[in-house]
């Protein structure tokens, strides 16, 4: 049916594969008319899905060294791009993110600020110059660099801990919408999302991630927009709402003194579950408000900047030109869904909080309220709660609760969306979390599979058995984050972000400085990589776990442990590097090869 | 075209600080008076609000548009062109 190579294909066949899926929508809202139950519908969305990504998965198995570790460098920047934004946005990006905002208003749009403008560091100081080293992994460039064993298992061991913290916390949020949908205990909906996320790497490594990545992310940016601009277009806000939002943003405003937001403040608790107390765009007014907000838009950045799983898409297209192409490419794409998700907290607030519309909720009876299927539904699974405080009879603004999580999965039921909305948008959450699941697994075991394996345990190693130990390990670290999600330990936020603090103390300096300071060398990298690291993780356990936390220096809480750790790194960097010798002069010229965009990889490329 | 790697080094280092200065306005800069940017009205929106939640993400996006087009102007001024469809 097509002529050529796969990658000459791209266009026609995401398109056809793009095609079939708004004919799958169209399908499910038939069936919905037809009378076909919602559950039925939720679980077509999410099996018909994972069963196209484990299509492609297999398709794409491999045995190639190349085809498995950086899909054979073949991959143009646009795919690239949206396999990044797919690797990007996770479960908490889809899913927690515009929740975040609902509940936190403007502190939390910091997360925005950073989550986007960490892409211009990944554009003008590092993915062209990675692309243009040729290496297979980040330690890979950390080993090479600065040379030795001891800076490349340093390197290993902070993209582990990193990337294991992270993909516990996507691994969490399939289990949470495969349990929705499928209508499983989450301890189940945790192994099935598991084995969805293996069906699409195991095989053909990196190779298959990309392919999949590419569908996910049309999966994801359709279920995110559709529910937005519907919204916005049956609200009266135009067709456009990131333009014209501006009027519902006034008007929760005048709602928020109405219900006294920020007065009110809830004198019940559930677990997990918040009430409104965050005026929603009012910014802080101290000095203190206003380096909140800045230090985290930085962890988040440098985190981005630091992240191998992002890292190493880059390491997937044909040219050093083509890299910086594809960065931008993939920012575009991410903003697309980030400069989305204001719109949308802002939407659902409103639809909760305005009496003239249908949907408004605070102020009516509580007796009415409670007969709501959509609060019905969600408080039977315990991620809603209403109580009438006062006795009065009417939902106050602090007699509602709900868990941040769910605002985006819920928004088509609150907003009177019809069904098939709903199970798009858990088919796109499936999406993002899957897809982010896979790079992270795929960034671990291939660091341990290439780094530890192949180049500290036994170079001798031959193809065929460096690509099982790969998958073997691909299995056990996979079986062993959903053995941690299954526990439960943490949220899917609070686990995203300290992926960021852990990847920016350890890893940030060494690779920027690794490029940008020819004088960098061995022992500063392995200072910069341990004390930034160890600070940032004792920092944390200070401040978090020991018996009488301490107080956070200047509000630098467990959000942003990373300001603390990335400082001491670049303090023991610079300093232990001046103090001792410079690099060798094949080091030097290495570093000046790096900085030319064409010519030979530094790496040579293997078959 | 022969190939000057210092003039090219230096000028792709002139161009990332400049992207950095830009970056740095909009990352940091502008969010430090959010407060005060609030008080200002723009297309409807409270004006800090807005650069939180849609100015910025937008302003990185134009920000790599720029920075890689000038890029890749300098590779191709300093003799290392690469070939279109590689």
């Amino acid at each position: 049916m097509l002529k050529g190579r796969f990658v000459d294909n791209l266009a026609k066949v995401y398109g056809l594969y793009t095609g079939g899926f708004i004919i799958f929508i169209g399908l499910m809202a038939i069936l919905e008319q037809a009378g076909a139950s919602s559950d039925a519908i939720g679980i077509l969305f999410v099996i018909f899905t994972i069963a196209i990504y484990a299509t492609i998965g297999w398709l794409s198995r491999t045995m190639q060294v190349s085809a498995y570790y950086v899909a054979g460098r073949q991959v143009p920047a646009l795919y690239n791009g949206m396999a990044t934004a797919a690797d990007w946005m996770s479960g908490a990006s889809f899913v927690a993110m515009a929740g975040g905002i609902y509940f936190g208003g403007y502190g939390y749009l910091a997360f925005i600020v950073g989550w986007t403008g960490g892409y211009v560091l990944v554009n003008s100081l590092l993915a062209p110059y990675l692309r243009k080293f040729g290496c297979y992994t980040v330690p890979d460039f950390i080993g090479t660099r600065y040379g030795g064993n001891a800076a490349r298992f340093f390197a290993v061991v902070v993209l582990v801990v990193a990337s294991f913290t992270y993909v516990t916390a996507q691994i969490n949020a399939t289990g949470t919408i495969a349990a929705r949908a499928l209508q499983v205990p989450f301890e189940l909906g945790v192994w099935f999302g598991l084995l969805g996320i293996l069906l699409c790497s195991m095989l053909g490594g990196m190779r298959a991630v990309t392919w999949t990545q590419v569908a996910q992310y049309i999966v994801l940016i359709v279920a995110y927009l559709v529910p937005v601009f519907w919204m916005s277009t049956s609200q009266g806000f135009g067709i456009f709402p990131q333009l014209s939002y501006g009027g519902a943003v006034d008007r929760i405003t005048e709602l928020e003194a109405i219900n006294q937001v920020g007065i009110l403040t809830p004198t019940e608790s559930f677990a997990g579950l918040g009430a409104l107390t965050v005026p929603h765009a009012a910014a802080p007014e101290t000095a203190i408000g206003s380096w909140k907000f800045v230090t985290l838009a930085f962890v988040m950045m440098a985190g981005t900047a630091s992240l191998p799983h992002i890292l190493m898409r880059y390491f997937t297209t044909p040219s050093v030109r083509d890299a910086r192409r594809s960065v931008v490419w993939s920012l575009f794409f991410i903003f697309l869904l980030y400069f989305t998700a204001p719109a949308l907290a802002t939407f659902t607030k409103l639809q909760i909080m305005d009496p003239n519309l249908a949907t408004g909720i605070i102020g009516k009876a509580i007796a009415d309220v409670q007969a709501l299927e959509w609060i019905q539904k969600w408080s039977n699974v315990g991620f809603l709660a209403i109580a009438d405080s006062n006795g009065d009879g009417l939902l106050q603004i602090n007699e509602f609760f709900m868990r941040g999580d769910i605002v985006v999965l819920a928004t088509p039921e609150i907003a009177g969306l019809p069904y098939v909305i709903s199970g798009l948008v858990a088919a796109g959450g499936m999406a993002a979390a899957m897809s982010t699941a896979d790079g992270l697994l795929l960034a671990i075991a291939n660091a341990l599979s290439h780094d530890l394996y192949y180049k500290i345990i036994d170079p001798q190693a031959d193809t065929r058995t460096r690509l099982i130990v790969a998958r073997i390990l691909l299995v056990i670290i996979g079986a062993g984050g959903a053995l941690v999600a299954s526990l439960k330990l943490t949220g899917i936020l609070g686990a995203v972000a300290w992926a960021f603090s852990f990847a920016c103390s350890g890893l940030f300096f060494p690779l920027v400085l690794g490029i940008w300071w020819k004088r960098a060398n061995r022992q500063g990298a392995i200072a910069g990589m341990v004390c930034g690291f160890l600070a940032g993780t004792i920092y944390l356990y200070l401040i978090r776990f020991a018996a009488t936390p301490m107080e956070p220096w200047l509000g630098i809480d467990h959000l942003r442990f990373g300001m603390v750790g990335m400082i001491v790194s670049l303090i023991a960097m610079v300093v232990v590097t001046l103090a001792t010798e410079e690099p060798s002069a094949e080091i030097q010229a290495m570093v000046d090869e790096v900085r030319v965009p064409t010519g030979e990889t530094i790496l040579k490329e293997e078959a | 075209m022969p190939q000057d790697r210092q003039n090219h080094w230096q000028r792709t280092r002139s161009l990332t600080l400049i992207t950095l200065v830009v970056w740095f306005f909009f990352a940091f800069f502008v969010h430090w008076f959010g407060a005060e940017l609030n008080s200002v009205s723009f297309i409807g929106f409270p004006l800090g609000f807005y650069l939180a939640a849609q100015g910025s993400p937008l302003a990185f996006v134009l920000i790599l548009l720029f920075s890689t087009r000038r890029q890749e102007a300098i590779d191709a001024e300093c003799g290392f062109d690469q070939e279109e469809d590689a």
